[in-house]
C-alpha cells in the first residue's frame, strides 16, 4: 500500500458500513440464535488494495513452484501409494472449500455487524482461490502421474462414493440449515479452527515425506489463508457469547460440530496419514502424535478451555472420547481396514501393507499386529485375481458392518454401536454422538426450546441401499469406476499396473450379489434385531465376529 | 609441518529418503495411460476443447440431476436441499423434468445427457478462478495506487478548483456506498443461490470488484484528506445519508439488496438496468466528464477502473447468462415475460433515481454535457444492452 497504513486505511474503509434507510435487505437465510449490535471488530483487518497483490504473489509462487515439479521430474520419485489417496482426497476438497464461499453470506444475512461482513467477504475470495487451486493441482496430478484413473472422472465419482458422501458433510454441513450452526460453528469454530491443522499442516508434510512437494506447495499456501478465517470465526463467536440464550445452541451445535468432525476428519486425514504413507520412520509422527498436538494441545487446550470464562460450554467428554478412540479403539486402523476391505466400491488403488509397515504400526501402536496385522496378511494374499473374490467376499473373519446414519462412516467400533427407529425407519448410529445428532440435535425442537431454523439430516445416506441386490460387475459400472478398455476396474488391491494382475468387471461378476445392511435390518423382527444388535457390539476389534464361546 | 583435522562426524539426521518409484506419466501402459485419459472427462466443454476456467469449475458444486446420487445430505427447516433450481424464477431447459428418483436397488441412475438442464450451459466469459480473478485485480489496484502516487508528487492536487474539490468529497465519495452494497449486500448476497458452481463463482468475482472499487474510493478519499487542505473526509457520509440528489439512488440501490428469493432478479435488475442508467450515467457521463475541465486528470482514473470492471467484466458475463435463457429452447417465452416484467419494474425506478441526480450536472465550475444528453447516452446504450439480450426496448425508457 501506498503511505496509508494498514489500521488507516482499515479505518477508513468502516466508513462504508451501511444502515438501511429506505429497505431492509432480504433476509433469506434464518438462525436461531440472537445478536445484540455489540461492536466487535473485525479481525483481519484486510484491505483489497493490499490483499490482491499478496494473493497474486502467493499464487505466483504456488504455480512457479508447479513449474518446477513438472521440469525436475517430481513424479519420479512420488509413492504411488501417497498419489492413489489423493485421488480421494482431491476429489472431496474443492467443495467444502467452494461450500466455504458459498456460506459466507449466509452470515451477512444473520450477524448484524457490518464492519464482520468485510472479513467475511475477503473469506468469500480466499475460498474461491482454495477450490480452485485444488482442482488445479488435482488436473496437474491427472496430467503427469503414472495413473490418471480416478484423478480424470474425480467429480463423477466423488458425488457417486460412499467415501465422497461422508467428506460431503464438510461441506453441506457448511452451506444448510441454522446459519450459525453451519457457517460459523462447524465450519469456522471446528472446522477450520481445529481441523485444516491436520488437513492443511499435518498431512502436506507426510505428502513432502512421499516424495510430493506440490501438496505442500498449494495447502500451505491455502492454510495462510486459514488462520485469517479463524478470526472470523472467532469475533462471530464471542458476539454469540454475548446473549444468554445462545448458550444453549452454542453448546449444542459445538457437541454436534466437534464429534462430526472427529468421525469425518479423522477418519479420511488419519488414513491418508498413517495408510498413504511409505515413510516409516520410528521417529517421524504418527496421526495420533500428531492429533494430540494440533488438536488436543494446539485446539482444545489453547483455544477452546479458554473460552470457558466467558460461558462457553466446552464438551470436554467429547474430546476425551475422540482421543480414547483414536488412541485405544483404534478408529483410524478400523476406517483404513474398512476402505481396503471395499477397494471394489472406489476409484482409487490400495496396497497391502508390507513387512517394514507393520513394524511401525506396531511400534506406534502396541499390539497392532495382534489386532490388524493378519487382516492384511490375507489383503495381501488376495490381491491380485488367482480364482479367488475380492476380500469382501472372502472369509477372513471380518464381519462387513453397518453405516452409521449420522456421520455415514461405518458403526467400525463394534461396541459403541447403537439403534434407534426414526422417522419409521430402523437406524444404525456408530455412537450415541450419532444418535444424539440425528434424533436430538437436528429437530426443530431442542431440550423443549423451538428451534426452527435447524436443518435436518435428509438424503440416501447408506450407500449400500442404492445397490441392494446388485451384482458387484454391475455395481462398479454404474459408478463409472471403469477404464477405458471397459473392463478394468478403476480401483485395485495393489499398485502392479500390469493389466494382467489387474482386476476387471469379470471378477466381480462371480462374486454373490450386494446387500444393504440398513435394509436387512429393517426386515427384521423385533427380536432379531435385538439378537442382532447384542452379537454386533461383541464384534471386533478389526471386524472379527463376535466370539461364539461367550 | 601441517596437520588435517579430521572433521567431526555429523550425526545422522532423521529425514525422508528419496527414492525412485518411475511413477511419471508414460511410464508403463495399461488401461487408461493413454493422452486421451488425461482430461476431465465428467463434462461437455462449451467448445470442442475444455478450457482450464472449465476444468477447476465445472461440476465442483454438484446436481442430483448428475451423478449425486445419494442425494444431497443437510436439508433446510423447509426441506430445501442444496441449490434449489426454483431460488430464482428464471427458468432454463430441462428444469422440469423430474429429478432421478433413487431408493432401494434403484442403482445410482447417473446422468445419461450431461448436462441434463440448460442452466449448466452457462460458462462466463471472464472465465473467472483465482489466476484470473487475482491478476486482474492486483493490476487494477497497482495501477492506481501508481496514479495516484504520481497525482500527489506532482502535487496535482492543488489544481483543483474549490467547487471541485466539494464536488468529489462529497458525491464522488458517495458512490462508493453504492459499490459496497451492491458488492457485499446484492452480488455477494446471491452468491449461495445460483444453480451451478460456474454462476456462483461469477457472482463472487462480481462481488470482490464491487467491494474492490468500493474501497479504492474510500481509500482515495483518505488520500486526498491528507493532500488538500480542508478536504472533509466525511463529507461523503453527509452526502449519502442527506442529499437530495443521492437519496433516488440510495432507494433504489437499496431495494436491490431487497428482492425476494431470486438471484436472477438481483443481478439483472443490477447489472442490466442500475449500472447502465445510473452506474454509467453519474461515472462516465458526469464524473469522468467533469473532471479534466476542472483541472482534475487523476480521479477519472479512479472512476475509470470501476467503470471498465463493469463494462468488460460485470456486462459481459451478464449477457452471457441471461441472453441464452431469451432463446432458452423450451423457456424462451417464459424467461421473456418474466426480464420484460423486471424491465417495467426497474427501469421507471432507474430513470426516476436518475434525475434525482439532475442537480449534480450543476455542482462544478465547468460543466459537462447537459444532464438530459447525459441521460440520452445512457438510455441508448441500455437499450443496445436490451438489444443484445435479444429483449424489447421497454416503454418505461420513453419516460
Amino acid at each position: 500500500m501506498s503511505r496509508q497504513s494498514l489500521a488507516k486505511a482499515h479505518q477508513k474503509i468502516q466508513e462504508l458500513a451501511w444502515e438501511p434507510q429506505y429497505h431492509e435487505p432480504y433476509m433469506k437465510y434464518g438462525t436461531d440464535y440472537t445478536f445484540r449490535k455489540s461492536a466487535k471488530k473485525d479481525p483481519l483487518k484486510q484491505v483489497l488494495r493490499s490483499y490482491f497483490p499478496m494473493e497474486e504473489e502467493k499464487d505466483n509462487r504456488v504455480y512457479g513452484a508447479q513449474d518446477g515439479a513438472i521440469r525436475g521430474n517430481m513424479f519420479r520419485q512420488v509413492q504411488e501409494r501417497w498419489l492413489e489417496w489423493q485421488k480421494l482426497f482431491l476429489s472431496i476438497i474443492p467443495l467444502p472449500e467452494i461450500s466455504a464461499a458459498r456460506s459466507m453470506p449466509m452470515l451477512f444475512h444473520v450477524v448484524p455487524n457490518p464492519e464482520l461482513h468485510n472479513g467475511q467477504a475477503i473469506q468469500m475470495i480466499d475460498e474461491v482461490r482454495h477450490s480452485t487451486i485444488q482442482q488445479n493441482l488435482k488436473r496437474l496430478y491427472m496430467n503427469n502421474y503414472i495413473d490418471p484413473a480416478g484423478f480424470n472422472n474425480s467429480l463423477r465419482n466423488f458425488q457417486s462414493d460412499y467415501c465422497g458422501t461422508i467428506g460431503r458433510q464438510f461441506a453441506e454441513g457448511f452451506i444448510t440449515g441454522d446459519a450459525i450452526t453451519a457457517a460459523s460453528i462447524y465450519l469456522t469454530i471446528v472446522a477450520e479452527t481445529a481441523f485444516t491443522n491436520t488437513l492443511f499442516v499435518a498431512m502436506p508434510a507426510e505428502a513432502a515425506a512421499n516424495g510430493d512437494y506440490l501438496l505442500p506447495t498449494v495447502f500451505h499456501s491455502v492454510q495462510s489463508d486459514e488462520s485469517r478465517h479463524i478470526s472470523n470465526g472467532y469475533a462471530t463467536l464471542l458476539m454469540a457469547l454475548s446473549d444468554e440464550d445462545n448458550r444453549q445452541l452454542l453448546e449444542r451445535d459445538l457437541r454436534y460440530a466437534w464429534w462430526n468432525n472427529h468421525r469425518v476428519v479423522d477418519a479420511a486425514i488419519g488414513t491418508f496419514i498413517e495408510y498413504g504413507t511409505k515413510d516409516r520412520r520410528k521417529d517421524r509422527e504418527s496421526y495420533a502424535e500428531m492429533w494430540r498436538r494440533w488438536i488436543y494441545d494446539d485446539y482444545y487446550r489453547s483455544y477452546l478451555v479458554p473460552l470457558e470464562k466467558y460461558g462457553l460450554t466446552i464438551p470436554h467428554d467429547l474430546i476425551e472420547e475422540s482421543w480414547k478412540q483414536i488412541w485405544e479403539k483404534g478408529y483410524v486402523h478400523e476406517v483404513a481396514q474398512f476402505f481396503a476391505t471395499g477397494w471394489l466400491a472406489n476409484y482409487w488403488r490400495i496396497d497391502a501393507m508390507t513387512d517394514e509397515d507393520f513394524e511401525w504400526f506396531e511400534y506406534k501402536y502396541p499390539g497392532w499386529y495382534d489386532r490388524y496385522g493378519k487382516w492384511w496378511e490375507n489383503y495381501s494374499r488376495l490381491a491380485t485375481p488367482n480364482g479367488h473374490n475380492a476380500i469382501v467376499a472372502e472369509d477372513v473373519d471380518y464381519v462387513y458392518p453397518h453405516r452409521c446414519w449420522t456421520c455415514m462412516v461405518p458403526c467400525l467400533v463394534r461396541e459403541d454401536m447403537v439403534m434407534a427407529e426414526v422417522d419409521g425407519q430402523w437406524r444404525t448410529y456408530c455412537h450415541e454422538v450419532c444418535r444424539w445428532t440425528d434424533v436430538e440435535a437436528f429437530r426443530p425442537t431442542y431440550q423443549g426450546r423451538e428451534t426452527p431454523n435447524m436443518g435436518q439430516l435428509v438424503g440416501h445416506r447408506e450407500w449400500e441401499t442404492l445397490y441392494h441386490g446388485w451384482n458387484w460387475a454391475d455395481v462398479v459400472k454404474d459408478m463409472g469406476f471403469v477404464r477405458d478398455d471397459g473392463k478394468t476396474m478403476t480401483a485395485q488391491p495393489h499398485l502392479d499396473l500390469d493389466p494382467k494382475k489387474m482386476w476387471t468387471l469379470d471378477h466381480m461378476r462371480r462374486m454373490p450379489p450386494l446387500q444393504s445392511p440398513n435394509v436387512l435390518l429393517n426386515e427384521m423382527s423385533d427380536d432379531q434385531r435385538q439378537a442382532f444388535h447384542a452379537d454386533y457390539v461383541r464384534q471386533g476389534p478389526a471386524g472379527r465376529p463376535a466370539p461364539t464361546d461367550a | 609441518m601441517t596437520t588435517t583435522e579430521t572433521p567431526s562426524e555429523r550425526p545422522e539426521r532423521s529425514v525422508p529418503k528419496p527414492v525412485f518409484t518411475d511413477a511419471e506419466a508414460g511410464a508403463r501402459e495399461f488401461p487408461d495411460s493413454g493422452a486421451s485419459a488425461r482430461r476431465y472427462n465428467y463434462f461437455a466443454p462449451a467448445k470442442r476443447k475444455q478450457t482450464h476456467y472449465e476444468d477447476v469449475t465445472v461440476e465442483v458444486q454438484p446436481d442430483p440431476r448428475h451423478y449425486l446420487t445419494q442425494g444431497w445430505i443437510y436439508g433446510f427447516a423447509n426441506g430445501e436441499t442444496g441449490y434449489p433450481l426454483h431460488w430464482t424464477k428464471l427458468k432454463a431447459w430441462g428444469v422440469d423434468e423430474p429429478e432421478p428418483q433413487r431408493g432401494i436397488g434403484t442403482g445410482g441412475l447417473p446422468v445419461e445427457n450431461w448436462p441434463a438442464h440448460g442452466w449448466h450451459e452457462f460458462r462466463d466469459p471472464n472465465e473467472e478462478w483465482e489466476q484470473s480473478l487475482y491478476r486482474y485485480n492486483a493490476n487494477v489496484v497497482r495501477q492506481l495506487t501508481q496514479n495516484v502516487e504520481n497525482a500527489r508528487n506532482a502535487k496535482a492536487f492543488t489544481m483543483w478548483s474549490p467547487n471541485w474539490v466539494r464536488f468529489v468529497e462529497r458525491h464522488v465519495g458517495a458512490w462508493m456506498h453504492i459499490e459496497h452494497i451492491l458488492g457485499l449486500y446484492v452480488f455477494a448476497s446471491n452468491e449461495r443461490s445460483a444453480p451451478t458452481n460456474m454462476h456462483n463463482t461469477a457472482l463472487a468475482a462480481n462481488s470482490t470488484r464491487k467491494i474492490r472499487f468500493a474501497q479504492d474510493l474510500a481509500l482515495y478519499n483518505l488520500t486526498l484528506t491528507e493532500e488538500i487542505e480542508g478536504f472533509d473526509g466525511t463529507a461523503h457520509l453527509d452526502a449519502w445519508n442527506s442529499d437530495a440528489e443521492w437519496q433516488g439512488a440510495r432507494k433504489v440501490t437499496e431495494a436491490l439488496t431487497a428482492i425476494e428469493n431470486d438471484w436472477g432478479e438481483a443481478v439483472f435488475a443490477a447489472n442490466i438496468v442500475f449500472e447502465p442508467l445510473i452506474g454509467e450515467l453519474f461515472r462516465s457521463n458526469l464524473v469522468m466528464q467533469s473532471a479534466a475541465p476542472n483541472g482534475d486528470f487523476v480521479t477519472p482514473t479512479v472512476m475509470g477502473a470501476g467503470e471498465y470492471d463493469f463494462a468488460q467484466r460485470d456486462l459481459r458475463w451478464t449477457i452471457a447468462c441471461f441472453g441464452p435463457l431469451v432463446q432458452d429452447r423450451e423457456f424462451a417465452d417464459h424467461n421473456r415475460q418474466l426480464m420484460s416484467g423486471w424491465l417495467a419494474k426497474w427501469v421507471p425506478q432507474a430513470l426516476e433515481a436518475a434525475r434525482t441526480m439532475q442537480p449534480l450536472w450543476s455542482a462544478v465550475d465547468h460543466k459537462p454535457p447537459r444532464f438530459e444528453d447525459s441521460l440520452d447516452r445512457v438510455k441508448n446504450r441500455f437499450a443496445g444492452i436490451c438489444s443484445d439480450l435479444g429483449l424489447d426496448t421497454p416503454e418505461e425508457l420513453k419516460l
